[in-house]
């Protein structure tokens, strides 16, 4: 056996190991443009809980004053369902382009394991900020969906890049954050799905896409 | 010096079963179709390359049905996983001799 046909077979090795175990299709671009959605989104929920006075504009109201009629509690979790549909559809279809140019199944064993791991602690989650809100807890949803959105991320990151994981912890880290100041509940939203979305997304994208 | 050629695992000598194996050491279970499509290899080609690790008693066979589908799914043995160390290491060796000389 000469030396290139050995390294040969151990690339192959790190290959096979790395495909099967990895889903490594996770498109960059599709989290810019998640997190682009997410500040547009935080811009118009901007505007309807604080009015349009300017971004820079003195702020009139304290968290307790904010009108809570639920017209007002419709258009917002409307915006955020928007966002969110806009997002996974993006990140969909930019990951099945990705799969089909690496030869990797979209729908295989890893992205499967890797759907699963993240989808326990969001439905999790989403549940618990279901039950809050109903009761009327509505300061602490930012930070829960922080929180839980970070650790859905860091349980899937076995499944993909490293670099899931740091995303992960980060939002975790911005969660308790806002946990701890209450009423900038939107500022850490737009930072933890806005900011660090693009961030993450750009390093992906100059890591692996091209 | 001696170059440890003989430590090379005769099994491995296939590349299609040095994958097989690499796939199995860091995937608890992997399921026959799976590995058909990762590998992107034939159906007989595979299965009998799989029957080959099973008689050296490096995989084991959890046969099921999912639904009316038959579903077969590989596990790499502790035989099996040790025997792939040190085909690694073997190889590693070769290379490392390849510098010196």
């Amino acid at each position: 056996m000469k030396e290139n046909e050995i390294q040969d077979e151990l690339t192959s090795i790190r290959s096979m190991m790395e495909r099967s175990s990895k889903f490594i299709s996770l498109s960059g671009l599709s989290g810019v443009l998640a997190g682009v959605y997410a500040l547009i989104g935080a811009a118009l929920a901007y505007n309807i809980i604080y009015g349009s006075g300017g971004f820079f504009s003195y702020r009139e109201y304290v968290m307790a004053d904010v009108d809570r009629s639920p017209a007002r509690l419709f258009t917002l979790i409307l915006i955020a369902l928007a966002v969110l549909i806009a997002s996974v559809i993006t990140g969909i279809v930019l990951t099945i382009r990705k799969a089909k140019k690496k030869g990797q199944p979209v729908w295989g064993n890893t992205s499967r394991q890797l759907l699963f791991n993240m989808t326990v602690p969001l439905f999790t989650g989403g549940a618990l900020m279901l039950v809050l809100i109903n009761r009327g807890y509505f300061g602490v949803i930012a930070s829960a969906s922080l929180i839980f959105y970070g650790l859905a991320l860091v349980n899937a990151s076995i499944f993909s890049f490293k670099d899931v994981r740091y995303l992960g912890i980060c939002d975790i880290f911005l969660g308790l954050l806002a946990g701890l100041l209450p009423g900038y509940g939107l500022l850490f939203w737009a930072i933890g799905f806005g900011v660090l979305h693009i961030v993450y997304g750009s390093i992906m994208y100059l890591k692996y896409d091209r | 010096m001696k170059i440890p050629f003989e430590k090379l695992d005769k099994a491995f000598e296939n590349r299609l079963r040095l994958q097989i194996m690499s796939v199995l050491v860091v995937n608890e279970r992997y399921d026959f179709n799976s590995l058909k499509e990762l590998l992107d290899a034939s159906d007989g080609n595979l299965a009998s390359h799989l029957k080959a690790l099973e008689k050296e008693d490096y995989i084991r066979v959890h046969k099921s049905f999912l639904g009316r589908k038959p579903n077969t799914n590989y596990e790499a043995t502790a035989t099996g996983k040790q025997a792939f160390k040190q085909h690694l290491d073997a190889l590693e060796q070769i290379i490392k001799n390849q510098k010196t000389l």
